[in-house]
């Protein structure tokens, strides 16, 4: 960086390096995480894949700042992560929204914490409940919704609050197979109108390759990234076309052929 | 779907009726049974329904009896209720504060609950010979008893409804930026809400039960002294008459309490009563 001659590079959204994460379950040590390295510039959309107890939630919850670190840096813009912050917002696969709230009142939560006035607070909140096309619904309850309804205001009430980076943890994993098309047209839209950072959880193959600019293939035992790979498909993805097919089957090798030699050892 | 709405409503009228009367079947047997019980037996000790019905219009407005207790009702009633709801409200200022904190701190947990656990099997008719000695005769120890018995359940509901707030709704509530006291208002309380006013419904109907004992601590006037006056007069007509006055203003407070209950938790008809 000291040299004149190199531009200086713009710092990441996030970056980690050299995390481990271990938990101690039942007197017992478990490593969820060793040595992970990754890097998300401004913009990205990343999959994390990976078969179940390779990590990947885990790395997510770190960097949502749920939580810690047993070893290694976690930055934001260079910044340390302690804790949880409105400039990373999470989707939950089980929604974690306020039962007692409506979807306004939802979507309104983050904005209120910063105290905004409440007309200010109002429109925004409708702002956000239009964007995600609950206009109609704006004063239901969440037990009023169904599931792809829910994740929208799930979606809606971080996109509220202005956040950098969306961490979505298999946020499309109950859904059924037509909303969660849907669902997920709606995000690339979304994150193609915001430009938001968004790196997003899953174990399915298809999911990954249809959103992301990048696939972090992550293995188990103890949880470390494989692979690291760029997509270069154009977009909008066609799911039958035999460029998507390609990308998908090598990945579904690099997840499987992981598991073939463990299960030969 | 307005159309359907219609068609529905004539039937849903119908139902409301029969929602109405359902209830009433069983007391109108029971009384049936009492009087029929009365009438065979020829006891003298139980009057039949129709005098303690005379009891009752004499208790309220007078004009039969004309002895001490005519009209009095109105009295007697505004004492008790000042009573229960002296120590029910009591109970719920202290309950509910400290059981949201109890539930939230596990060391404040540590440091009260095994005390809360060792008090909590005593009756509360145990207190009464100490309330006594506390308090002297006279009403205090009445509201005193009333708060003992409603604070268990509200305090004990609280600390339940507390700590079985879904975790995921605290990692929510931090990453949208509250934190602090800002948590407690907006995340604890109205997530322990249904178990709060489980706890106080079950505290409200605790007050009602101990007033009558509250009250045979030697004040002159309440629904609980009237129906110790009652037994030492031998006037069993007006111990039952006082029965069911208090089970009257139990069950129209209580019905209160679940308007207050199914608008509070309108978020969550599984909630409502």
């Amino acid at each position: 960086m000291s040299e004149p001659s190199k531009p200086r590079q713009p710092l990441p959204v996030l970056s980690v390096r050299g995390l481990s994460k271990r938990f101690v379950v039942g007197g017992q040590t478990v490593e969820a995480l060793r040595n992970v390295d990754l890097r998300i510039e401004k913009g990205e959309f990343v999959c994390l894949i990976g078969a179940s107890g390779c990590g990947k939630s885990t790395l997510l919850r770190i960097l949502a700042g749920f939580e810690t670190a047993s070893e290694g840096v976690v930055e934001m813009y260079g910044k340390p992560i302690n804790g949880p912050s409105p400039e990373r917002g999470m989707v939950f696969q089980d929604y974690g929204l306020f039962p007692w709230l409506t979807v306004t009142q939802n979507i309104g939560f983050g904005p209120r914490q910063r105290g905004l006035p409440a007309k200010q607070l109002h429109e925004l909140a409708m702002h956000y409940t239009d964007m995600v096309g609950l206009g109609k619904f704006a004063n239901y309850y969440p037990g009023q919704l169904s599931g792809g309804m829910k994740q929208r205001v799930a979606i809606a009430r971080v996109l509220a609050n202005d956040c950098d980076v969306l961490l979505m943890d298999e946020p499309f994993g109950a859904l059924d197979a037509l909303t969660r098309e849907r669902l997920q047209q709606e995000l690339l839209d979304i994150w193609a109108r915001t430009g938001v950072t968004v790196i997003f959880v899953t174990h399915a193959v298809e999911e990954a390759v249809m959103l992301s600019d990048r696939v972090v293939v992550m293995t188990a035992g103890p949880g470390r990234i494989e692979r690291d790979i760029s997509l270069t498909l154009a977009r909008p993805r066609e799911i039958t076309g035999i460029e998507f097919n390609q990308v998908r089957r090598d990945i579904t090798q690099y997840l499987s052929s992981h598991l073939a030699v463990k299960a030969a050892a | 779907m307005s159309a359907r709405a219609l068609s529905v409503s004539p039937v849903s009228g119908r139902m409301r009726i029969q929602r109405i009367l359902t209830p009433l079947i069983l007391p109108l047997v029971l009384l049936l049974a009492w009087d029929m019980g009365v009438r065979a037996s020829g006891t003298q000790l139980i009057p039949s329904p129709g005098t303690v019905g005379l009891m009752l219009i004499d208790f309220a407005v007078g004009g039969i009896y004309d002895d001490a207790f005519s009209q009095t009702l109105g009295l007697h009633l505004w004492k008790s209720l000042t009573r229960v709801y002296g120590g029910f409200l009591a109970a719920a200022a202290v309950g509910i504060p400290l059981g949201l904190m109890i539930g939230r701190s596990p060391s404040l947990r540590a440091l009260v609950d095994p005390t809360l656990q060792l008090l909590r099997p005593v009756p509360v008719t145990a207190w009464l010979p100490l309330s006594m000695i506390f308090f002297g005769l006279g009403p205090k120890a009445a509201i005193f008893l009333v708060f003992l018995g409603a604070f268990y359940p509200i305090v004990f509901n609280t600390i339940f409804g507390v700590r079985t707030v879904d975790a995921r709704l605290f990692e929510a509530a931090s990453m949208l930026g509250c934190h602090g006291p800002g948590m407690f208002r907006q995340v604890v309380l109205p997530a322990a809400m249904p178990s709060i006013l489980n706890g106080l419904r079950l505290g409200h109907g605790f007050a009602w039960i101990l007033i009558v004992v509250g009250e045979m601590t030697g004040v002159p006037e309440g629904l609980g002294a009237v129906i110790m006056d009652g037994r030492m007069l031998s006037r069993t007509d007006l111990v039952i008459a006082g029965m069911i006055v208090i089970g009257l203003a139990g069950f129209c407070t209580d019905r209160l309490l679940v308007w207050l209950n199914n608008r509070l938790l309108k978020w969550s008809p599984q909630h409502h009563v």
